[in-house]
């Protein structure tokens, strides 16, 4: 066990490392470049033994890793933004075969105009290609979380990809001590790969044909549908497992931080949930506002059960949102309203669009969304609006 | 748990004619004619549906299965002596 000082990417390429990967393959895009250049240098010092796959394209670098992944070996790669748009294609190919294979996701702004800063819109957008989508809040949860991946992604119950995303130099660029557990450590949690099938020379098998029955294609999609719900439980059992041999779990699909006796909530995936804890905890100690923050790591699958077990007693709930669909909301305020909802729920529900393009939101921006939003609550019962762009400043 | 595990999977095992016979999407029929055949096999090489067989017989030297051939007109392209004409299906 050593303790280093990583950026969120150096952390990635570490979990790649520990997690003894065979293949990487990846096309240069900021902020994403440094996880594979680490990589190759790990390789190139003989620290790692896998190939490195030079391509062309994001849409190659998915292609290639997906070739060796369905041939039986662990692999890696490593995107964001654009580069992410390009793969899109490929990723729905991935999660359709079911073949286990784990990605970071560099988060970026999408052109135009360019813009390299955080926004949550790239990972978004991902939604419904069927891969476990996770929000990291800091670099030691970027390393634990990709290592859980691999091992979500290659049980029998799942056989599904899955995305680990961290914010574009928020976390990327940004250096925090890590903690890098001994390689028996972790090959003592990693078991060997598993997968439904193996692709190789000599066995005549062909993946992904023109169905004679579309029954059986939709069945296809269904299957896909049902492996999310079971990786829940798996996704649990993985972080419990992962803190009886470091110390350290992250509660599952969610985080509730102080929520034992919470009036109002907010919610939000992503690194800017480091600031709404800060936010959390000044607004009880200095307004004695009671407020609990739902940290949503998993998006896909979506944990409503909890979330909606946590909102039972709550009197208001805002979803920040570091991405919009245009015409509609949020994706994260739409699953939460979506959900909450069926479970019979009835608190009223606001969506805070803010930190889109990069702007940076402080941990007073939120409590000013915070005590303008809840004030109301208090006041009238619900909010003035229920879709607001905060810009930062006062709310 | 695992019980309740049945993974639908969209895999196949190669065989002839696995999504029916193709040939009925062809628009042209490529005609061989045994005369000019020079016995190259350029054809059978370029073939992208490996549907002519090399026979060798005297009033033939190769066969085209018409069950799953789409009339793509390759192989008409690369004959270097025109043995396969390639015409308007339904002529």
């Amino acid at each position: 066990m050593a303790v280093k000082p990583l950026t969120g990417n150096y952390a990635a390429a570490w979990a790649a490392r520990r997690a003894r990967v065979k293949v990487v393959a990846a096309f240069p895009i900021t902020p994403q470049t440094t996880i594979v250049e680490k990589l190759a240098q790990f390789i190139e010092r003989g620290e790692l033994d896998a190939k490195i796959i030079r391509v062309e394209s994001e849409h190659s670098a998915l292609a290639a890793v997906y070739g060796a992944a369905a041939g039986g070996a662990r692999a890696f790669t490593a995107t964001g933004s654009h580069g992410l748009m390009y793969m899109h294609e490929m990723l729905w190919w991935v999660a359709g075969s079911r073949v286990p294979l784990v990605m970071a996701v560099a988060m970026r702004t999408l052109g135009p105009p360019w813009n390299i800063w955080t926004d949550h819109s790239d990972a978004m957008d991902q939604r419904d290609t069927g891969w476990l989508i996770m929000f990291a809040e800091h670099n030691q949860e970027v390393f634990d979380e990709l290592i859980k991946m691999f091992k979500v992604t290659e049980d029998e119950k799942v056989y599904l990809p899955g995305i680990v995303n961290l914010d574009a130099f928020i976390l990327s660029h940004t250096t925090e001590p890590v903690d890098i557990p001994d390689q028996e450590v972790i090959d003592s949690f990693l078991p060997p790969r598993k997968q439904p099938y193996v692709m190789k020379a000599g066995n005549g098998l062909t993946m992904g044909n023109i169905p004679k029955d579309l029954r059986e294609n939709m069945e296809m999609r269904e299957d896909i549908f049902r492996a999310q719900e079971r990786a829940k439980r798996v996704i649990e059992e993985v972080d419990e497992e992962w803190y009886r041999l470091t110390g350290r779990r992250y509660g599952g699909l969610i985080e509730c931080y102080r929520c034992e006796d919470a009036d109002h909530y907010i919610a939000g995936v992503g690194a800017w949930v480091g600031d709404m804890r800060e936010a959390v905890d000044r607004l009880r100690s200095e307004n004695g506002l009671r407020v609990g923050l739902l940290k949503i790591r998993y998006f896909r699958p979506f944990p409503r059960e909890e979330i909606s077990k946590w909102l039972s007693n709550a009197k208001s709930l805002i979803v920040f949102d570091r991405s919009v669909s245009p015409g509609s909301a949020g994706p994260l305020f739409l699953d939460v309203v979506t959900h909450t909802t069926l479970a019979g729920l009835r608190l009223p529900i606001k969506n805070v669009l803010a930190g889109l393009t990069g702007l940076d939101v402080t941990y007073e921006d939120i409590e000013n969304v915070v005590l303008k939003s809840v004030g109301e609550v208090e006041e009238s019962g619900t909010f003035r609006n229920f879709i607001e762009w905060h810009y930062g400043g006062e709310a | 748990m695992s019980d309740e595990v049945k993974q639908v999977l969209p895999l196949a095992k190669p065989m002839e004619g696995v999504s029916g016979k193709t040939g009925t999407w062809r628009v042209t029929k490529p005609v061989f004619h045994n005369d000019k055949c020079v016995k190259c096999r350029l054809c059978w090489l370029y073939c992208p549906e490996s549907v002519i067989e090399i026979v060798d017989r005297e009033d033939a030297f190769i066969t085209i299965n018409y069950d799953y051939c789409k009339g793509c007109g390759i192989c008409s392209d690369v004959c270097p002596t025109k043995a396969i004409d390639l015409v308007p299906e339904g002529e």
